[in-house]
């Protein structure tokens, strides 16, 4: 069966539109298969715009691992802007790949990265424009099967009515496994139809599959029981864990767009996981353990990567890429190597350290020296004892000071607001912190020409964390302490005016929040909104908080809940919570424990260095930590002559 | 006090390569800046010595001149580079050729002749082609005939400060009508001036004159640019260099 291309029924709509450049892929490093050669046939899906979705190394990472099997292909596809998706409906065209324009409805698996649930109403619009039934139950044996993966995936269950499965943990490995069932039942002449299908992939390990379950609800509201509705497939639901990060050196070949994209650089993940034991951090807890890439495997990515892509920056990616333990010497090896040709590494925001400022001098050696970012997270010494991100006023002034006194003129500080336990006092501190940095800064620098930019996100409280718990902050309370905070940042104009601020207002958090943690009855608010117009939600000018707030109104009055139920409300120690049955290692006692001890601020130090403390992670899912030194080192690379 | 970066200035420029290049196929939709990304990384990859600006922010010597707009499709753009260290131009060409997307081709690469001036001067007029499906050629001929005999045709061209009215018909030099395969063809030289106008601001006068509305997007093609002889035609820009480059080659011959 030939499939064609829609490139000729799409290329007047393009004319048409804004950034057709995004639509016709073509990119340095994309590739295409011959159809009929492959037996399984993936669509990657990044729901959001192009530019956001193509630097995403999820995916890139996924098209490369797949289509270096000889029985799959892989192609991707993006969220299509209102422009082009209401000339698509007109004409008749469907969503579509941008590597061949081959319809997505044709493909057999349609793999959506939920790396924020902001994304799930473009998934709806995906669905929809694809000709594909929104609802999971309504597909048959010629649709694909939806896999939703990514962080948000450990909490699948708003999503539960539109996706066949929900991957859980590292992809590399698991997409294999699924080809595998999905070709061997093609193969037999699809046996059992959809339902066989999907009572394969469920006992694949890490594939969860929401239909099997059923979820019952107490009084109250709260979840009485979520329990399996067969007893052939497996009770709870594992996360997948990527051991040996050098035997998987994706991406190879980084994909880099001709249209502009919001990462003007290559990645390369120097780590995965991250046991600091931030406690707002679900990154940090659902990706455990620590698993280093070594010094030479690194050399290596980054060397094939530049030669692959021409970018002049490589980003040293990870959840906080200071503390490999061998960043000091990577440092300098790499700026070593890439001595005289305009190349810049970077590493994105790191903890407040005085050494990070020398590791971003070493760094940026042979680049452009751009900004440096730091992340305190929380404004007071207080507060950052509760989320577990300690240290002090006094190191944190020395260390941005540092940064000025070496040359770096714009120092950027992300700070979080609505926090457990929060008060005004502990946001306005921020303001302090800021006035402060700045006045010591132009001290060191002898330089009225510095700059701090305050940037802050609002908190909100996501599944597998110890403030799961937690009650989430009134978009009116975030209102109210950003107000605070700006008018203390203005009151002294002559250092206010060195300080910018970056924040958005409370309103997409409270929503953001509502998907994180709810449950299956929030799928109908999903849907209402996305039939009433709800796309992008990501985007501010897309957003719309009314609604949100009136389909939330009237879609879950039936279940005797609200917005505020799913949001602003503390829950208790025995609740079932949605995600219970899916398993990211994390014992909740020890995350409960973790709990109680963040509210009388009690600290919990990270176990790359002190003993175990329990998390559950490890003997869980049969992992252990893995990092350095290995005692190994960067020899120069040959100078490459023209 | 101006803030220096530490070291040594960079490379002077030592040689400076003047290049054509195409836009086809899928990349018509590609931006200027599109282009200009795609370009400069390409130039990285195919590891050509270029050299740099000065600064704590050092930038490629490159400039690029004349983009042919979003959606038109291209056989002639153009840009110069500046080298830290001199390259034969082929070689040049040829791998920055190889480092590119297909569709973005480098079809020239000459040297800059010694005193030829600006490649930029040289770039005041397109030659277009422009297929119309679904437009019947007499329907076409009659509507360019109409706006040809018109001294000045107004048109509203979007910008990105809000819409300001051009005269589409000044910058037209010559028109004519063609038929390929049942699709009505527009060729038309164009004058490069300020404000543009581009192949779709000539559409809106014909739609202003003879009310022709094509049922689906126009294809352009600028197949030449260049500057403007007596005859209307579009000269090759790089001509000079080359003149200039072969002299260059005569004179070492003789030593």
């Amino acid at each position: 069966m030939t499939v064609d291309s829609l490139y000729p029924q799409l290329e007047p709509l393009f004319a048409q539109v804004q950034k057709p450049i995004q639509y016709v892929g073509g990119e340095l490093n994309a590739q295409t298969k011959p159809w009929d050669d492959v037996a399984v046939h993936w669509a990657l899906m990044y729901p959001d715009a192009y530019e956001v979705g193509l630097p995403n190394q999820g995916l890139m990472i996924l098209y490369e691992v797949l289509n270096e099997r000889p029985d799959a292909l892989a192609e991707r596809t993006y969220a299509v802007w209102p422009d082009l998706a209401a000339l698509m409906r007109e004409a008749g065209v469907g969503q579509f790949t941008v590597d061949t324009h081959r319809p997505v409805a044709a493909f057999d698996v349609l793999g959506v990265s939920f790396a924020t649930e902001l994304g799930y109403t473009n998934l709806l619009e995906a669905l929809d424009l694809a000709g594909v039934p929104l609802h999971a139950v309504d597909r048959d044996e010629s649709h694909p099967v939806v896999v939703a993966g990514g962080h948000a995936a450990f909490n699948p269950e708003p999503v539960s009515d539109f996706v066949d499965c929900a991957v859980l943990g590292d992809g590399e490995q698991v997409v294999g496994d699924i080809t595998d069932v999905v070709a061997a039942w093609k193969a037999a002449g699809c046996p059992g139809g959809r339902v066989e299908l999907l009572t394969r992939l469920a006992r694949v390990d890490g594939v969860y599959v929401p239909r099997f379950f059923a979820v019952s609800y107490a009084a109250d509201g709260t979840i009485a029981a979520v329990s399996r509705t067969r007893d052939d497939v497996p009770a709870r639901v594992g996360k997948r864990t990527v051991m040996d990060l050098d035997e998987w050196p994706y991406p190879k070949q980084p994909l880099v767009p001709l249209a502009e994209s919001v990462h003007e650089r290559m990645s390369v993940e120097i780590f995965r996981g991250c046991t600091r034991g931030c406690r707002f951090c679900q990154a940090g807890m659902i990706t455990r353990p620590v698993r280093e890439r070594t010094i030479t495997g690194i050399g290596s990515m980054v060397d094939a990567g530049l030669k692959a892509t021409g970018y002049e920056e490589v980003g040293l990616l990870s959840l906080s890429s200071a503390d490999h333990s061998e960043i000091g010497q990577l440092a300098k090896e790499l700026a070593d190597r890439y001595e005289g040709t305009n190349t810049g590494l970077s590493l994105p925001s790191t903890r407040v350290d005085a050494f990070n400022v020398t590791l971003a001098n070493e760094l940026s050696r042979n680049g452009r020296r751009s900004g440096l970012t730091f992340a305190p997270e929380g404004g007071s010494e207080r507060i950052r004892r509760v989320i577990n991100k300690t240290v002090s006023k006094e190191d944190l002034v020395r260390t941005v000071t540092t940064a000025y006194a070496n040359g770096w003129r714009q120092v950027k500080l992300y700070f979080m607001c609505g926090l457990p336990t929060e008060t005004d006092e502990d946001v306005l501190e921020i303001a302090d912190l800021a006035v402060e940095v700045i006045r010591a800064g132009r001290e060191a620098s002898g330089s009225r020409d510095i700059r701090c930019t305050v940037s802050i996100g609002g908190f909100v409280p996501k599944p597998h964390t110890p403030f799961q718990w937690a009650a989430q902050a009134s978009a009116d309370t975030i209102d109210h302490r950003l107000k605070v905070l700006r008018e203390a940042i203005n009151a002294d104009r002559r250092i206010g005016r060195s300080i910018g601020l970056r924040y958005h207002d409370g309103k997409p958090g409270v929503i953001e929040g509502l998907l994180s943690r709810g449950d299956r009855r929030v799928g109908r608010v999903i849907e209402r909104v996305w039939r009433d117009g709800g796309r992008f939600d990501g985007w501010s000018e897309h957003f719309s908080f009314a609604r949100w707030t009136t389909a939330a109104a009237e879609e879950l009055a039936p279940f005797g809940v609200d917005l505020d139920w799913y949001t602003t409300r503390e829950r208790t120690e025995h609740e079932v919570l949605p995600w219970d049955h899916l398993d990211a290692g994390l014992d909740k006692q020890w995350l409960w424990e973790d709990w109680q001890d963040s509210l009388s601020e009690e600290e919990v130090a990270d176990c790359r260095w002190t003993p175990c403390y329990d998390c559950g992670v490890c003997p869980t899912m049969g992992t252990e930590i893995q990092i350095g030194p290995t005692g190994r080192t960067l020899i120069p690379l040959t100078p490459v002559t023209g | 006090m101006a803030r220096r970066p530490d070291g040594p200035p960079p490379p002077p420029t030592v040689q400076k390569l003047r290049l054509r290049y195409t836009k086809r196929g899928p990349l018509r939709f590609a931006s200027h800046r599109d282009l200009a990304r795609a370009l400069e990384r390409a130039l990285r990859r195919a590891q050509v010595p270029m050299a740099f600006s000065a600064g704590f922010s050092p930038h490629p010597k490159v400039s690029y001149m004349g983009a042919a707009p979003t959606g038109a499709a291209s056989e002639a753009e153009y840009f110069e580079i500046g080298l830290s260290e001199r390259r034969d131009p082929e070689q040049v060409r040829a791998a920055l050729d190889a480092s590119l997307p297909p569709g973005i081709d480098v079809l020239e690469c000459v040297e800059a002749g010694e005193g030829t001036g600006s490649l930029a001067d040289r770039l005041d007029a397109t030659r277009w082609r422009v297929d119309l499906p679904g437009v019947d050629a007499g329907e076409l001929a009659t509507a360019v005939e109409a706006m040809l005999a018109r001294s000045e045709v107004m048109v509203t061209k979007r910008t990105k400060n809000g819409t300001r009215e051009v005269d589409a018909r000044a910058a037209v030099v010559n028109a004519s009508v063609a038929e390929e395969a049942g699709c009505a063809i527009l060729h038309m030289v164009v004058r490069q001036l300020t404000p543009t106008v581009r192949p779709d601001d000539v559409m809106a006068a014909l739609a202003v004159v003879a009310d022709l509305h094509p049922p689906l997007p126009a294809r352009a093609v600028r197949e030449a640019q260049g500057r403007l002889d007596d005859s209307g035609n579009v000269a090759d820009p790089l001509g000079p260099d080359r003149v200039a480059s072969s002299y260059c080659q005569e004179e070492h011959a003789q030593v």
